[in-house]
């Protein structure tokens, strides 16, 4: 019989790391540390962690992180593909592991040297030859390199469809710039971002310019899932998951879906908002805040379509509304996002979720009673629905 | 020490033939040869029929351009910016990713018409390509 995973398992520790441009340690090092923190955060022993999940794009293994930071017994760990499309993933497998019995107490985490190490988009080339390495090739070998080259084809369609300008982008930008004001740990700290600097941004392509794409981030964040009923027990509020989900859709590339009949809009994202809503039991009228994976401008944008906030080519209109601040309709990525705290694959947006729910964000919004969270855009992704126990 | 090139596909069983192709001069389409179905990019089953068997057609070259966009920054070696990429619908039916040159990024556009041909790059690696139809093409 299927277990329903609505209301079972909650989010109960946060941890983190600074995030900045150049660790000066390792990627292990950052990940122990985050681990460290989200186990005090929730007041666990770290002995009584027994199941880990993280990313294959991470470099350090469950096993290395466990024995460095002393956790206990495993029975339990996983890792998700797809980049940042993997966050929510991490969520799902935890609340299924915690739900069927699997483990009790599960860490998820994302640590990188982004932008000191390994950076986004540097190509692949060489003898192996595998179906993933293929499928890039269709693309690397005419220059789209770069995670910005493959989301413009997307964004510039939607944006040619319903006459989205520059000024709408500037809006997103700018209002999550603003949140990243009152975060001291968030690379836009201290520098506020206008509407003129915008517009005189260097262009990255055709319709892009740097204040549309994410921060590099050296740094990590860690969660800690249990059940609802232990995380009562635990130091924090806890953020109760009311409905999870991963999402894959027909003719899925990994940030390359090009081939669809129509390229407006995001088919994955909008498998993930039906489960997660029928899930919950809820519906966008009850969201009262998000935090909308946001390594480009645009994917805000059509992300409040995927889920529902708008009808198809009127998000444009909601965000010039103001809607995305902190007195709108969907205060969204209140601690700056991708865009303005960091790039940690989307872990630091779940993180930011449980804070909206906590009632601790560094702008809290007058009403978080339930906040949606979604993973990478553009490729096999998820959502999350998390609510006040 | 030559001068840097693009980035060279990777040629295993499920693409080489397409790249062997491209070198003789053919832009070629993976067909069914079950159902007739084409697909591109290239995979080892038909996502239709389930048929593993296929063969392909030569592709006319004529397409238009679905969506595109122009790479500015950053700038790799072996590419030429700014960088016009073009999502192409062939006539064919089967859509295809690729650069158009012979044209500024303000004279690319949605629904413009173009043609395809083949690019050599100075290393000799050959390539399918596009330009404004009105250009000629293979």
């Amino acid at each position: 019989m299927a277990v329903s995973m609505k209301n079972q398992a909650a989010v109960a520790g946060i941890g983190t790391t600074k995030y900045t441009k150049n660790s000066g340690v390792s990627e292990l090092a950052l990940a122990c540390e985050a681990v460290r923190n989200c186990c005090d955060d929730a007041g666990l022993d770290p002995a009584e962690v027994d199941g880990l999940v993280t990313y294959t794009m991470e470099t350090s293994d469950e096993i290395e992180v466990a024995r460095a930071v002393g956790l206990g017994d495993l029975t339990m760990w996983a890792k998700i593909n797809y980049g940042g499309g993997a966050a929510v993933g991490l969520i799902q497998q935890a609340v299924m592991a915690v739900t069927s019995g699997a483990a009790k107490n599960v860490i998820v985490w994302r640590a990188m040297n982004g932008r000191s190490g390994q950076r986004m988009g540097q190509g692949v080339s060489g003898n192996i030859i595998s179906s993933d390495l293929i499928h890039w090739s269709w693309y690397m070998a005419y220059g789209m390199l770069t995670p910005v080259s493959w989301v413009a084809m997307i964004a510039n369609t939607y944006m040619h469809k319903y006459g989205v300008t520059r000024e709408h982008l500037a809006e997103v930008a700018i209002a999550q710039r603003t949140f990243a004001l009152n975060n001291p740990n968030a690379a836009g700290y201290g520098r506020p971002l206008t509407i003129e600097e915008y517009m005189a941004a260097k262009r990255i392509t055709e319709r892009l310019c740097i204040y549309d794409c994410c921060q590099e981030t050296d740094g990590a964040c860690a969660l800690l899932i249990t059940s609802t009923e232990r995380a009562r027990d635990l130091r924090q509020k806890p953020a109760v998951i009311r409905g999870v989900t991963q999402a894959s859709t027909r003719g899925q590339e990994q940030m390359t879906s090009f081939y669809r009949e129509e390229l407006d809009s995001l088919p994955e994202m909008e498998l993930a908002a039906r489960r997660v809503y029928a899930m919950s039991g809820l519906g966008p009228k009850d969201i009262d805040a998000a935090c909308l994976y946001d390594a480009f401008s645009t994917e805000i944008v059509m992300q409040l379509e995927s889920f529902g906030f708008c009808e198809r080519g009127e998000a444009k209109d909601f965000v010039a509304d103001g809607n995305l601040r902190i007195d709108g309709r969907l205060p969204n990525n209140t601690h700056g996002g991708l865009l303005s705290e960091a790039y940690i694959h989307g872990v630091n947006n779940i993180a930011e979720g449980v804070r909206l729910i906590r009632g601790t964000s560094c702008n809290q919004p007058r009403r978080a009673e339930h906040v949606l969270v979604s993973s990478g855009v553009g490729v096999p992704t998820g959502a999350v629905i998390f609510g006040r126990d | 020490m030559p001068k840097p090139g693009r980035i060279k596909p990777p040629m295993g069983h499920d693409n080489a033939w397409w790249w062997e192709q491209a070198a003789q001069g053919v832009v070629a389409i993976q067909r069914c040869t079950q159902c007739q179905t084409l697909r591109h990019p290239p995979r080892p089953m038909c996502s239709e029929c389930r048929s593993l068997e296929w063969d392909f057609v030569a592709s006319s070259g004529k397409g238009t351009v679905t969506s595109y966009t122009t790479l500015y920054y950053p700038q790799f070696p072996g590419y030429e910016y700014p960088l016009n990429i073009v999502l192409v619908d062939l006539e064919e039916g089967t859509r295809v990713t690729s650069c158009l040159t012979g044209c500024t990024p303000e004279e690319v556009d949605f629904g413009m018409a173009v043609t395809a041909y083949i690019h050599e790059d100075e290393d000799g690696f050959k390539i399918p390509m596009f330009r404004p139809a009105a250009k000629g093409g293979i």
